[in-house]
């Protein structure tokens, strides 16, 4: 009776997984495999990936210096966070959320304002006779704007690990002997992996593949593959090798995660995305 | 109360379903057409100007119109080659009608329900994308061109398209972002025939682009009048009729034509897609921009040039004598059209350009 019940449950979503998940990336590797022009099997697609490997290299980069950075920002924050009274952490949880509230294309677009040549920054910096600093379309602008919207992924995941730490366990660990910087890289650091890599995941993932953030603020020579991909389907008439694009991309990201949990290993089950 | 509240929620779910699904079959007299159109390219009745489609769904109560943009005739046409849209007015460029015509992607119009075609000049007529006038009905025809900041650039810089390869205004120089256009550049730098389909001179062309990629800020197309006006960019290759429309933003902005390498020359005109649904209203559409009252008023605000005499009555005197708007012979025959070409060309383009793009 149980297992009818659960399985009635359950269908409804493994039929959308299989309707808008799994039927749809075998429409991608069809098109990845098959001629632009004539709809054959080919390898042509594949073959013309070659030119993307630095496209690819790069966006891979710039995504995981981003998670870095996320990560050395958003640990402290999730830490102290994690700590304060019931109310106060609900207060601030709110306010780590708050961005995300706004659309994603509004935030980026205010950081062009903000640091184009003719922006907020550089007016302020003219005032008192500094500039016009370059600041966007740099590498570093694309970065920041990465760190700056998927933030709030890295803090989320963070806090909610470290608010079930026990705290028992940190005071044996004192009571045992334990300094506080022992007790951090002993205790509390390794109980808190699984947020880790949850939070590093959560951010990479997006970030490798986000199109619109190097638009805006990145320059000429910032291309990412999600804008080599979206230039595929929008106008370059050519969706076959966007989808192997696409394809490779998405092993890629199947890898990079699988390493990440591998990496982290099977500490209360690593919890990962 | 947990439990109330599911309820409440699985209760509104199921009504907005029901809504949603009811939504469809009722309403039959309203029709709506989908109109696909270039963006900044109808007067939306900003400053003081004419709003043309509230103007066409008050004179056409039964008619409501989806209005939407696109970036570039590239865009315009991935989408439509795709499929699964309907769309029932677009008004892509010359070469772009040639293509959609010989791949069938538009269809031959009904010219009882367009009366207004009578107004439009004879020299927009019998073209070379559309022989016969079977498909299309010119909306507005003008220059490429490059606008430059005269507050930054001195004069003696401004001496051809080799201004947008010029060193000295590195980072504040723009550059279309669409294939075709850009290609052109390179084409008239380089001497060809703007149409040309040498895969090898297309290759130079190529380089050629390559080569001034250090020196560009970005690959844009609408975003230039932000940057334009706001001075974010100095220079930049673009339409004259959009020249028109940032100049009264910032005034210190100029328009040059290269006339000794040449320009393009560019006639956009209405279409109806073969996947529209709704064809006698798309027609009306059309019909309703011809009407030169209509069309006076609407490239009054855009800038662009009018391709029907009558509509210069009800424009602004200035803008209808305006030079930029509407060169002189001597100028215009400076200028070429772009003209389809195979798919293979095309193509060949399209990979070239992303790769300048994304090397």
């Amino acid at each position: 009776m149980k297992k009818t019940k659960s399985v009635l449950l359950t269908t409804p979503y493994i039929l959308w997984m299989v309707a808008f998940t799994l039927i749809p990336l075998g429409v991608v590797a069809y098109y990845a495999l098959t001629d632009p022009a004539t709809g054959e099997f080919s390898l042509t697609n594949i073959r013309e990936l070659g030119m993307y490997l630095p496209v690819l290299g790069s966006s891979i980069w710039y995504s995981l210096v981003s998670s870095a950075i996320c990560l050395l920002l958003g640990y402290p924050v999730a830490y102290y966070i994690a700590h304060r009274s019931p109310l106060v952490q609900k207060f601030l949880y709110m306010l780590v959320m708050l961005p995300m509230c706004m659309s994603f294309l509004l935030r980026t677009l205010a950081w062009v304002g903000l640091l184009q040549d003719t922006g907020i920054i550089n007016r302020l910096l003219g005032l008192i006779g500094i500039g016009p600093v370059t600041l966007i379309r740099t590498p570093g602008a694309v970065i920041l704007g990465m760190v700056y919207n998927y933030l709030p992924y890295m803090v989320l995941p963070l806090y909610s690990t470290i608010v079930k730490i026990d705290h028992r366990l940190v005071e044996a660990a004192q009571d045992l002997g334990c300094n506080s910087r022992k007790v951090f890289s002993k205790v509390i650091l390794p109980l808190s992996m699984p947020g880790i890599l949850s939070g590093v995941t959560m951010v990479f993932v997006p970030a490798v593949s986000t199109f619109y953030i190097s638009q805006k603020l990145g320059g000429t020579d910032t291309v990412m593959i999600g804008d080599v991909i979206e230039r595929q389907f929008k106008q370059g008439s050519n969706p076959n090798l966007g989808a192997a694009l696409s394809l490779v991309l998405m092993i890629l990201v199947f890898v990079c995660t699988g390493i990440m949990n591998r990496f982290g290993g099977d500490e209360e089950g690593g919890v990962i995305a | 109360m947990k439990r109330a509240l599911t309820l409440i929620v699985a209760a509104a779910l199921l009504v907005s379903c029901a809504a949603v699904l009811s939504g469809c079959g009722s309403d039959t007299e309203q029709v709506t057409i989908n109109v696909l159109n270039w963006g900044q390219y109808i007067s939306e009745g900003d400053d003081d100007s004419l709003d043309v489609i509230a103007a066409f769904e008050e004179k056409y109560p039964n008619i409501k119109v989806n209005y939407s943009t696109y970036d570039s005739n590239e865009v315009l046409y991935t989408k439509l080659a795709a499929g699964g849209v309907t769309v029932d007015v677009i008004i892509p460029s010359d070469y772009m009608i040639g293509r959609m015509i010989a791949e069938g992607l538009v269809q031959e119009l009904n010219f009882d329900n367009i009366p207004n075609y009578k107004y439009i000049d004879d020299s927009f007529k019998n073209t070379d994308y559309d022989p016969e006038n079977k498909y299309s009905v010119p909306y507005t025809w003008g220059t490429v061109g490059i606008i430059y900041n005269s507050k930054y650039v001195s004069e003696e810089d401004v001496t051809g398209w080799e201004l947008l390869w010029n060193q000295k205004y590195a980072d504040k120089i723009l550059m279309f972002d669409n294939s075709r256009d850009a290609f052109g550049i390179a084409e008239y730098m380089l001497g060809y025939s703007a149409n040309t389909t040498d895969p090898a001179e297309l290759q130079a062309c190529a380089d050629k682009l390559a080569e001034q990629k250090p020196v560009v800020q970005q690959y844009v197309m609408d975003q230039i009048f932000d940057a334009m006006e706001n001075e974010e960019a100095w220079i930049a290759p673009y339409y004259a009729g959009d020249f028109l429309t940032m100049q009264e933003v910032n005034p210190d902005l100029a328009f040059y034509m290269p006339e000794h390498q040449g320009f393009n020359l560019f006639i956009d005109a209405m279409c109806i897609p073969t996947c529209a649904k709704e064809k006698e209203a798309a027609e009306t559409f059309i019909n309703f921009l011809c009407d030169p009252e209509i069309c006076g008023q609407n490239l009054d605000f855009l800038g662009y040039s009018a391709t029907e005499a009558a509509a210069k009555e009800y424009m602004d005197p200035e803008m209808a004598s305006s030079e930029i708007a509407y060169p002189s012979k001597e100028t215009l025959a400076a200028g070429t059209t772009f003209s389809y070409l195979p798919e293979d060309t095309s193509r060949l383009m399209e990979k070239l350009f992303m790769e300048v793009r994304n090397g």
